[in-house]
């Protein structure tokens, strides 16, 4: 069996005042079912720009301009516009950063549950739609009673399980959590992971879940895609990159974490990130990269596949294909 | 909501009366005219008694109206019976209490301010909405344009040009009072009926055309803000249909602050109504308040501004308990 996601070459420009900016820049992964996917990289990298490439929601002055994504066996980029319509959260879900407005504050939970359900099945009854809204509550360990309540009763973690309940109405085969932790509690964030892996475990979804925290992604994915300046530099498994980063940039990450014998100081990577209308020549790390060559200046690093399925896009494993 | 909110909005309506009838009370002992021996001395001199005469009769009304006793009592008595909602007699009409003149005018007034106001408060929000929607077709949402030109013509200047363009050169509509001269009013006559509401269409357009474009406009800066909101993209990634995103997660919650805005501008709306009764002729309030002016109908006068106040205090309550139904959150405190 093939991978349930594919995302082939997605490229996404947005074109401002200042000119153009390409946030994402021919992005390419696969995911079986099942998996998890972490995305990580600075604010403003792309990972939201990705992530709404791939729902078809890119918003003016935004523009898809290349790209597939194929769930399922299913090009997206080639749906009609209805048809992506009931792909969403039919297909592939994305739960927004910012999790803790999402929901609308003047009706209950239940009626924001089941416009979901009616939107893709049209002849489901009241009873069915109570009775999927009462599942998917408990399979993200809420309450019954909070179908009947409103987004101000809820906490921050409650919210954002509401979210990932909505996210499983339709059992998707993808499912995107972007920045689900970021305003919550430690404790609060580790339930909600383990939410989120017990659910994709019941519905046999492939995830993807982007943030900042690289410590929790650690406990969290099986793989890790490394973001820069609207590229994937790396995409490994947890263990490849937490024990043998092969990016510059990830090792830079890597090393920037906090850890026990260096008693938590914070050492982060020297330099700033690009301007996505200024980007240098060639690589976008080369400013800040300790082992810029000069073809790093001059030729931008095409993504390369290592042994064991890895990829990379930097001239240091050119040759090493 | 809290019976407490309940009770602290009714005390306040109560301070308001209090406020607006003592206000009504002093203002006209500020002028030195005497409505009563305007009205005799006018009788006087179309024939009929004498100066001395004259003087005992404005005398005796002004023992009957309590005009000779102690400001302080004709204070506290004129509060008392304003609690009891007596208003006084009207010195120009007597026997006539002001409250008999308020009851039969204010039909025509309630009907023409109902109407008016509900449609271009709905329809202002509509345009406005669908101005600001990215997702609506271009023809639709340019529909709010030409409100947005007309808005802040006052309603007499609107009324005068639609009276004139209309009534009076294409001769489509009638040129005022409230049904054909000649005809006997008749509520269960469907003709009659008719015949009002033809008289009703000049005058509620006056009001509504340069009252669409501020709700269009505050309504579109609402919505600009509100679709930029996580629970209308998330609804977005749900699939939604675009209608049900802009009915139930859109346009609600852009209309809250309208409602709150709605309270406070119901009392532009009434002051608006009544000049526009006037220059139509409509038998509202507005006519027996002009007809008061004119004739120094000091307890009319003041009666009528009393009653306003109150009616558009209570309204204003009124919207902000209803608030609550519209907005959960609010329904917590
Ligand atoms: N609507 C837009 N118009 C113009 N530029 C945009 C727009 N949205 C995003 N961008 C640009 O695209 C780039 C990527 O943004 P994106 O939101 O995908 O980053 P991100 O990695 O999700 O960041 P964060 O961690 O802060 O959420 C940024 O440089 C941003 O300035
Ligand atoms: S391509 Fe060159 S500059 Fe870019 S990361 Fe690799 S070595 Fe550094
Ligand atoms: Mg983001």
């Amino acid at each position: 069996m093939g991978p349930i996601l594919e995302v082939r070459d997605l490229q996404v420009s947005y074109y401002t005042d200042a000119g153009r900016a390409t946030a994402l820049a021919g992005a390419s992964f696969s995911l079986n079912a099942g998996e998890k996917l972490g995305l990580v990289g600075e604010s403003g990298s792309g990972k939201s720009t990705m992530a709404l490439a791939m729902m078809r929601m890119i918003k003016p002055p935004g523009r898809i301009e290349a790209g597939q994504v194929i769930v399922d066996g299913v090009n997206l980029r080639e749906l009609s516009e209805a048809q992506m319509l009931q792909a969403r959260l039919n297909k592939i879900a994305y739960i927004p950063q910012g999790a803790m407005n999402s929901l609308n504050p003047v009706t209950r939970i239940e009626a924001q549950m089941a416009d979901a359900i009616r939107a893709h099945d049209k002849q489901t009854t009241k009873k069915e739609i109570a009775a999927r809204c009462r599942q998917a509550l408990e399979s993200v360990d809420l309450k019954p009673q909070v179908a009947k309540m409103y987004a101000h009763e809820l906490s921050g973690g409650m919210k954002q399980r509401v979210c990932i309940a909505i996210s499983i109405l339709l059992k998707p085969k993808v499912i995107i959590c972007d920045e689900p932790t970021s305003a919550l509690d430690v404790v609060t964030q580790r339930q909600v992971m383990e939410t989120i892996d017990r659910v994709k475990d019941q519905i046999g979804a492939a995830v993807i879940l982007i943030g900042h925290d690289m410590g929790l992604m650690a406990q969290f994915v099986d793989k890790v895609a490394v973001m820069y300046a609207g590229r994937l530099m790396e995409v490994s498994t947890v263990r490849e990159m937490f024990t043998d980063p092969k990016h510059p940039y990830a090792k830079a990450l890597i090393n920037s974490l906090p850890r026990l014998d260096n008693k938590g100081v914070f050492q982060g990577i020297p330099g700033l990130a690009p301007s996505l209308l200024r980007l240098p020549p060639g690589c976008p790390f080369n400013p800040r990269c300790s082992q810029a060559m000069d073809i790093c200046r001059a030729v931008i690093p095409p993504s390369v596949t290592l042994e064991g399925g890895r990829t990379v896009a930097c001239h240091l494993y050119a040759d090493k294909v | 909501m809290s019976l407490k909110r309940i009770v602290g909005r009714l005390v306040f309506l109560v301070l308001v009366i209090w406020a607006a009838s003592t206000i009504t009370f002093f203002i006209p002992r500020l002028s030195p005219r005497n409505p009563i021996r305007e009205r005799f001395a006018e009788l006087a001199r179309i024939g009929g008694f004498s100066p001395q005469d004259l003087e005992a009769i404005v005398a005796s009304y002004n023992t009957k109206f309590g005009l000779d006793k102690p400001l302080w009592q004709q204070y506290f008595d004129y509060v008392s019976s304003v609690a009891r909602f007596d208003l006084g007699v009207s010195l120009n009409k007597y026997p006539k209490t002001v409250i008999d003149l308020i009851m039969e005018s204010l039909p025509w007034t309630i009907v023409l301010l109902f109407v008016t106001t509900i449609l271009s408060f709905v329809l202002g929000n509509l345009l406005g909405a669908i101005a600001a929607w990215p997702r609506a077709p271009g023809w639709l949402r340019s529909l709010a344009t030409p409100f947005v030109l007309l808005m802040g013509v006052p309603p007499v200047l609107m009324g005068v040009l639609l009276l004139f363009f209309i009534g009076f050169r294409l001769k489509l509509l009638p040129l005022g009072s409230a049904y054909s001269t000649g005809m006997v009013p008749d509520w269960s006559s469907l003709s009659f009926i008719l015949n009002v509401a033809k008289h009703q269409i000049l005058p509620a357009l006056s009001l509504i055309l340069g009252s669409v474009g501020g709700w269009v406009l505050s309504m579109r800066g609402m919505g600009v803000t509100i679709q930029g909101e996580d629970y209308v993209l998330f609804a977005e990634h749900k699939g939604l249909s675009g209608f049900v995103i802009f009915k139930d997660y859109y346009l609600r919650n852009a209309l809250l602050p309208q409602v709150t805005g709605l309270a406070l501008a119901l009392g532009t709306v009434v002051t608006s109504n009544i000049v526009v009764e006037s220059l139509f002729g409509l038998p509202g309030l507005g006519r027996v308040l002009s007809q008061a002016i004119q004739a120094n109908d000091f307890l009319v006068i003041y009666g009528i501004v009393l009653f306003i106040t109150i009616a558009v205090a209570t309204l204003m309550v009124v919207v902000e308990l209803l608030y609550p139904l519209l907005d959960p959150r609010i329904r917590q405190e």
